[in-house]
């Protein structure tokens, strides 16, 4: 018998972080993510860690920057207005080359929004999370296993290539039970780096170091720069993820993430038991994309489908990547209202109806 | 006891409570449609103020086609983001008073969301109550007997009422084999030891697990609850 336990994916991103070796977590509450904080609160003094709720996410988050400064694993989690504030700080850890991880459980938007789950934070995670030249690896999980399963990689990269990592989730993925299996999940060892650049006192055996994102010269801030970049490019390289579905001889490719992406599963497994060759591609990282992927398979489909919680934020990521050779449609629901797996059939029919 | 009420009481009032996530929804549907069932005027209350996706209010058409009455908070499953109560609640006792075939199942919310309870509580005991603790071994924060008591204990004290049965719902959801529901046992047992507590039934999510379980442990009352959290896909 395997040795499953029943969670919400917002515990078990807690629990998960816990087991990867995350000692300090930093936090706000706020709906749908609040159950990751609450479940800190009560395991993290019983393993010697350190949970502190905030007087709010902007502290938050600079308590993140200041406990990985020193070197230790640490993260903080939020829903989408509460990213919102942490944008400053996360910004200024990509400076700092501090690594951390960041979850997002996202909610309906803009602004105070709504509490039912979306994926409209995939623009700010994936381009933008913070002012100047940056990128964070991004995970977009899409079951609770999954969630587990990508914790210990986040940090592992993050530790890695001194960059924050950044868990996109949602609030249905967050609130929703499924069966998990810690075990599984700790298999793969990494071997990390010392850090050598922590702030944890010179023991008078070195000289100290320095934390910090202000360069008085422009000339020695393009070239910290540019060596984060080649960081970036090891990233594209080494730590993308992706899965693929029925590529082989589909037709019509959706292009879907998430908790989505199961919806548009048991969308596909309909149309193919219709006789209407759907595949998938499930962008497991968002940063770096799969580009590589999508180019393979734009050579053999004749249509891209991105089905995703908001109005089609992943959609010019799929066009570069196919060099638009292929057209890409897209479906979408916003502001916290998810399709059912028939609302993606009927889209893919009407694509199917196109082909004929 | 007919056969199909999982367990015997004459309460009027039955408090569903336990740790989030424990399947104390699920429960007290199973129960409220074998209450009614079996003869009783049942209503559902959902008095959750802590879970802003999925709970009571999600099986409300299967209730109310079974002709149970629900009430749910003004804004369960919307985007007020604020613990709410109906003010419906307030009906229960006025039904409990004048209809002695009535039962209400009061589904509450995971650990500090038993506060909702507290503010009825006079009224609860007065009236009497069963208070039903749904426990699973397989929720990490309830995974061994004493966390689970102390978790009793915190429930007691949010609630200000006292637990006076043990629903041992350990499973693992869809996954769950015959396996996972015997290794059960030795837990929900020590529950009752560390507590004093007696076990109002052993509730388990596969409708043919039942008959085999109830032939192998005959001294145990095994009662079949479906899965009607909402399906995203």
């Amino acid at each position: 018998m395997a040795n499953k336990v029943l969670m919400k994916g917002n515990e078990a991103l807690a629990e998960a972080a816990i087991r990867n070796g995350c000692l300090n977590f930093f936090g706000y509450p706020i709906t749908p993510q609040t159950e990751l904080a609450e479940y800190m609160a009560k395991r993290m003094p019983k393993v010697g860690g350190l949970c502190l709720q905030a007087e709010s996410e902007v502290a938050a988050i600079n308590m993140v920057l200041g406990a990985a400064a020193s070197g230790v694993r640490a993260m903080t989690s939020s829903s989408s207005p509460g990213v919102s504030l942490k944008s400053e700080g996360i910004s200024y850890m990509v400076g700092c080359d501090l690594p951390c991880l960041i979850c997002n459980v996202q909610r309906g938007g803009p602004g105070l929004g709504g509490i039912q789950p979306s994926q409209q934070d995939y623009y700010q995670a994936t381009k933008a999370n913070g002012h100047g030249d940056l990128h964070l690896y991004v995970l977009a999980p899409a079951s609770v296993q999954e969630m587990v399963n990508l914790v210990g990689r986040a940090f592992d990269v993050a530790d890695t290539y001194r960059t924050p990592a950044m868990i996109l989730a949602d609030g249905a993925l967050g609130q929703m039970m499924e069966p998990v299996d810690f075990d599984a999940a700790l298999s793969e060892k990494r071997e990390l780096p010392e850090k050598t650049w922590a702030t944890n006192g010179t023991k008078m055996q070195r000289k100290r170091n320095v934390i910090n994102s202000l360069y008085m010269n422009p000339d020695d801030l393009e070239k910290s720069i540019i060596d984060r970049f080649e960081r970036y490019k090891k990233i594209e390289e080494n730590e993308t993820l992706y899965e693929e579905l029925y590529t082989d001889d589909a037709d019509i490719v959706i292009v879907s993430y998430g908790i989505t992406s199961r919806i548009c599963k048991s969308a596909i497994e309909m149309a193919r038991a219709e006789g209407i060759k759907v595949g998938l591609i499930r962008p497991i990282t968002v940063w770096p994309y799969p580009k590589a992927a999508i180019a393979k398979a734009a050579k053999t489909a004749k249509h891209f489908l991105v089905v995703e919680l908001n109005m089609g934020q992943m959609v010019d990521d799929v066009k570069v990547a196919c060099e638009c050779r292929v057209p890409v449609s897209f479906f979408g629901r916003t502001g916290g209202v998810l399709p059912t797996a028939e609302d993606v059939l009927a889209e893919i029919k009407k694509l199917n109806g196109g082909n004929k | 006891m007919p056969a199909n009420i999982p367990y015997k009481t004459d309460k009027r009032i039955i408090i569903v409570s336990g740790h989030f996530g424990s399947g104390k929804t699920c429960v007290s549907v199973a129960l409220a449609l074998a209450l009614k069932k079996a003869g009783k005027n049942v209503t559902v209350a959902d008095l959750d103020i802590v879970n802003p996706y999925f709970r009571a209010a999600d099986a409300e058409d299967l209730l109310t086609k079974n002709g149970i009455l629900c009430i749910n908070p003004e804004f369960a499953n919307t985007n007020v983001d604020i613990p709410s109560l109906s003010a419906n609640i307030q009906s229960i006792f006025a039904t409990a008073d004048s209809d002695r075939n009535s039962v209400a199942i009061l589904d509450v919310g995971g650990d500090s969301g038993a506060a909702a309870l507290g503010r009825f509580r006079h009224e609860i005991e007065r009236i009497g109550y069963d208070m039903l603790f749904v426990a699973s071994k397989y929720r990490p924060l309830t995974e061994n007997a004493e966390m689970t008591v102390e978790n009793i204990r915190e429930i007691e004290v949010y609630s200000r009422l006292c637990v006076s049965h043990i629903v041992n719902n350990s499973n693992i959801g869809e996954e769950t084999t015959l396996e996972y529901v015997e290794n059960s046992f030795a837990y929900a047992d020590e529950i009752c030891r560390l507590s004093g507590l007696p076990e109002a039934f052993t509730s388990v999510v596969k409708r043919d697990f039942c008959d085999g379980l109830a032939k192998k442990y005959p001294t145990k009352n095994f009662f079949f609850i479906e899965d009607t959290t909402r399906k995203l896909f």
